[in-house]
């Protein structure tokens, strides 16, 4: 199977490119970036506010069921021509990362099918590797989590026994 | 581990060793050979090789008296494994954009 998600990242910038091609016409492909209903749907994250107008700005919350907030993240817009293009930034909250600056170019291939091109720009390539190992570091709490968890199931068993 | 990473990423950086592995990986050679496809210094490709060797981009093969160079793979892989987990967060949402957007229909 060919990926439909495509990252770019070369060695010695800062900077990444993910390109994604969408069985959507571009039309709905940008809606989903700008309404706050739709965003939150795909962004699996509460958005506290969306203003997608230039120097509007945006807030996004999730929270576990005890509602403590594990994560937030806010930018502000810079530039937004509609079906086009939209430049903003992008700092999560709390996290120690600085802001970054994203590139989001949307393009219609035909009537029913759009691409998304989205530059992220770190403030270092230093920067740019640490926020690629996020979600490797997370697998690998993960995995050791279900392991931990997986253990205790055991042990409690072996306790019954 | 991570040591080892970021002198791939730093090996990979330059654009003659890019090169040199690009060919590399079609067919081994050896070093004269290599060489021979660059208009820089022999003892500048000679400094590539020895990088590209040291972070297992390249390993060398004794065959007689002289020394191919083999395109290793793994190391290659192991690159493209780091950012794996990120472009399948990504692929995650995307996916979910676009179902949801498929059954959209916009209020009027």
């Amino acid at each position: 199977m060919e990926l439909q998600t495509k990252i770019e990242a070369l060695p010695g910038r800062q900077d990444l490119s993910i390109t994604r091609t969408f069985d959507i016409p571009v039309g709905l492909l940008f809606k989903a970036h700008t309404e706050p209903e739709l965003l939150s749907q795909w962004m699996g994250t509460k958005v506290l506010k969306m203003e997608t107008t230039e120097h509007g700005s945006y807030r996004f919350e999730t929270a576990d069921a005890a509602g403590n907030v594990l994560f937030s993240a806010n930018g502000t817009i810079h530039k937004v021509v509609p079906n086009q293009e939209i430049v903003r930034t992008f700092e999560m909250e709390n996290a120690g990362f600085p802001v970054q600056l994203e590139f989001l170019e949307f393009s219609a291939l035909d009537n029913e099918t759009s691409q998304l091109t989205m530059q992220i720009v770190y403030r270092s390539e230093a920067v740019r590797s640490q926020v690629l190992k996020m979600p490797f570091a997370h697998g690998l709490n993960m995995a050791h989590n279900r392991l931990q968890a997986l253990s205790e199931e055991w042990n409690n068993r072996d306790e019954k026994a | 581990m991570m040591n080892l990473r970021r002198d791939v990423f730093q090996a990979l950086a330059d654009p003659t060793r890019r090169a040199i592995l690009v060919l590399v990986a079609s067919q081994s050679m050896t070093a004269g050979a290599i060489a021979a496809n660059f208009d820089t210094a022999r003892p500048t490709v000679s400094k590539h090789l020895q990088i590209l060797t040291e972070c297992a981009l390249l390993r060398q093969e004794q065959s007689g008296r002289e020394v191919h160079y083999h395109f290793n793979p793994q190391t290659m892989k192991e690159v493209a494994d780091f950012i794996e987990p990120f472009r399948q967060m990504w692929e995650g949402r995307f996916d979910k954009l676009e179902s949801i957007m498929k059954q959209y229909k916009p209020k009027t």
